[in-house]
């Protein structure tokens, strides 16, 4: 186990530490300490790193993670793990905006709250956040699961695309073209899976299901004249 | 027949002329509103409403052929430890594959290669062809996100950050499902077949500030190496321009309201945006007064078609300039050869504008198989380098003729322009005047 405290180094230099084991992998286990809020931690990492971070989190922390673990023992900022590609961002704590934002894969858990637009045009990641979402959250989301253990704000899952989305608490309203969904036996088993990997001991068959009513997939063209 | 109807007295309302009645008429017939590619086709001041003035005694001309006219341009300097050296100052714009053919794709990659130039992704990622075919290649950061990833922001020679495009600025893409094939789909992770439509805004971040941080970790993922880029369509480019340089930008693309588009309402094409024209100087002074001009590099596109709108952006301020459209029609887009293909859909060679709907004769707009043979990506890319050697002989035949030994020596200076319009919106005087209109 490595540390490093950003009270000491750039967060460019901590970030180049943890680019150049993608080339050559000489330490596994890092851990970051004293990260006072800054942005773009452990962002652009491209090796099974496990990378702990010490304390909050600014905007970007862990975007583009490819293949390694990153934990946050504290809160962090928009756009945690945002497009992110695969291996596992984990929060101990709450998320600012834009969680796992346009991330096409991997897991991302947010033991507290995500603020607005969590897993907004979401495009095959997992997220499962332990309380509540804020609102547009699953906005234009095209692939993945989102998965919220509390409520969820406002217009879930406008314009949503194939993306699944379980929510255990109240709705306050849900987006344009986005509908609950009946919870068959396949969602329960994805679900209780999806909640183990996240190490969330909660009952799969107290969520419901949302997603596309596919209305707004084509333009209505009326053809008046018969054509 | 014009005339035939005159006779009759038969008179066309200037107000309800037969476009406008034809487009009504669509538009009960339907109840959708009119998509299609291409940029706007009224006419607005442009680049031929300016002329330059050539040596004579007061000014001393190059040789034509002979004395040397630099052309080469380096973008991205300002922040980026790998700029892009380009031998000429005309780029290719980011089309997406998806509104284009990956053999369209490819052949933009050759010609630009060809002569030492960009070329550039768009609302769809990188293709495997683009890459593999293309010396410099810029990769388009935009807020649909479709197919980026880290990989391929690695892979690039520079990133753009795209927060608007001449045509539509204010509004996201459009690609119809009959070019959602499989490839495309799966490119964007989207159902095949749907009438797709890219975000206007960027999903994790609004407004400046956030804009700043955004570029931070862009330039953290890729170890500081890329050069960064904004795209903006014009609307407001002096404040635009200011803030693309605060966020942080190693250069500013600025796209005209002429832009081309693949896939847009033409409502929105026609009426939203300001023309090139009156972008360039907006932008150059707000460059200026930052201490920026030259810094942070202006490219510009929207409407250019030759070398003397290439020599009369660069005049202006411009650094380098972009093109869509015009390297569109070089690879073969609205040919004569197709005009048989043309009528059959209902348009004709030099009109066709229909980029949307996927049955473009020349294989260029299309996702289909059969269409797209057609292209031979290494004659288009033949065809495209020709262009472009072409347009820079013309603009350093102007830089020549006004002096200047580098197209960047080109200034205001060197313009008239021979209407008001044009001269009010370029800030440059009036022909035979020393008038510049509101100054
Ligand atoms: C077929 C087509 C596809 C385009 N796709 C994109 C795109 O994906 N992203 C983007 O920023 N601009 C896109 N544009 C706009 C161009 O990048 C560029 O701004 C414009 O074409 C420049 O104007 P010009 O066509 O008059 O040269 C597209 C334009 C065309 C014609």
């Amino acid at each position: 186990m490595k540390s490093i405290s950003l009270a000491e180094h750039s967060v460019r230099e901590v970030n180049q530490l943890l680019h150049d084991q993608a080339r050559e992998l000489t330490e596994g286990q890092w851990r970051i300490t004293e990260p006072d809020g800054r942005h773009a931690l452990a962002c652009g990492l491209d090796q099974e790193l496990h990378v702990v971070i010490d304390g909050h989190a600014g905007y970007y922390c862990a975007g583009m993670n490819q293949k390694a673990t990153v934990e946050v023992n504290g809160t962090v900022g928009v756009g945690v793990a945002e497009n992110m590609m695969s291996g596992r961002v984990h929060v101990h704590g709450n998320a600012s905006q834009s969680a796992g934002a346009t991330a096409h894969g991997g897991l991302l858990v947010i033991d507290g709250n995500a603020s607005a637009r969590c897993g907004i045009s979401m495009k095959g990641v997992d997220i499962v956040v332990g309380g509540n979402v804020g609102h547009m959250s699953a906005f234009m989301a095209q692939a993945g699961r989102l998965v919220v253990c509390g409520d969820a704000g406002g217009a879930l899952g406008d314009s949503i695309y194939e993306a699944r989305l379980y929510v255990r608490g109240s709705v306050e309203s849900l987006g344009a073209d986005c509908i609950e969904k009946e919870m068959r036996e396949e969602h329960i088993s994805e679900l209780r899976a999806l909640l183990a990997q996240a190490g969330m001991e909660t009952n799969p068959a107290e969520f419901r299901r949302y997603g596309s009513a596919r209305q707004l997939y084509n333009f209505q063209v009326d053809n008046a004249d018969g054509g | 027949m014009d005339d035939h109807r005159e006779r009759r007295g038969l008179r066309e309302s200037a107000t309800f002329d037969r476009l406008t009645i034809h487009e009504i008429q669509r538009a009960a017939d339907t109840g959708i509103y009119d998509i299609r590619g291409f940029g706007a086709k009224r006419k607005v001041p442009h680049f031929d409403d300016l002329l330059f003035l050539g040596a004579s005694v007061s000014r001393y001309p190059l040789e034509g052929y002979r004395e040397k006219c630099g052309t080469d341009v380096v973008l991205g300097d300002r922040f980026a430890s790998k700029p892009l050296h380009l031998d000429i100052p005309v780029t290719i714009a980011g089309m997406s594959f998806g509104s284009l053919s990956a053999n369209a794709k490819e052949a933009l990659g050759r010609g630009a290669s060809a002569v030492g130039t960009s070329t550039t992704t768009g609302d769809g990622g990188m293709t495997d062809e683009e890459r593999g075919q293309s010396r410099t290649l810029v990769y388009q950061y935009l807020p649909s996100r479709y197919g980026m990833n880290p990989v391929h922001l690695r892979m690039a020679d520079a990133i753009e950050v795209v927060l608007g495009q001449g045509a539509k600025p204010g509004g996201g893409g459009m690609l119809m499902g009959q070019k959602i094939s499989d490839r495309v789909a799966h490119m964007r992770t989207l159902p095949k077949g749907i009438d797709q439509r890219s975000a206007c805004r960027h999903p994790d971040w609004t407004g400046p500030d956030d804009l700043a941080i955004k570029i931070e970790e862009l330039r953290e993922i890729t170890d500081w190496e890329k050069p960064v880029f904004i795209k903006i369509g014009a609307s407001r480019p002096y404040y635009d321009v200011k803030l693309a340089v605060k966020a942080g930008a190693d250069a500013v693309v600025l796209d005209g309201m002429q832009g081309g588009t693949a896939a847009t309402q033409e409502v929105f094409i026609e009426h939203v945006g300001i023309p090139t024209l009156a972008a360039i100087p907006q932008a150059v002074q707000a460059l200026q007064e930052m201490g920026m001009h030259r810094k942070v590099q202006l490219i510009v596109s929207g409407g250019i078609r030759n070398g003397a709108d290439v020599a009369k952006a660069m005049a202006l301020g411009a650094d380098a300039v972009s093109i869509g459209t015009a390297a569109l029609i070089a690879l073969g887009c609205n040919h004569p050869r197709w005009e048989a293909d043309y009528e059959k859909i209902g348009s004709a060679a030099g009109f066709y504008d229909d980029y949307h709907a996927g049955q473009d004769p020349a294989g260029i707009s299309t996702q289909d198989p059969e269409l797209s043979s057609r292209l031979d990506p290494e004659l288009a890319g033949r065809r495209l380098a020709n262009f472009l050697r072409v347009i820079t002989l013309e603009a350093q035949t102007i830089a020549r003729a006004c002096g200047k030994s580098h197209l960047h020596n080109l200034e205001p200076e060197d313009l008239v322009a021979i209407n008001m319009e044009a001269a009010a919106m370029a800030r440059v005087p009036l022909a035979g005047t020393a008038w510049i209109p509101g100054q």
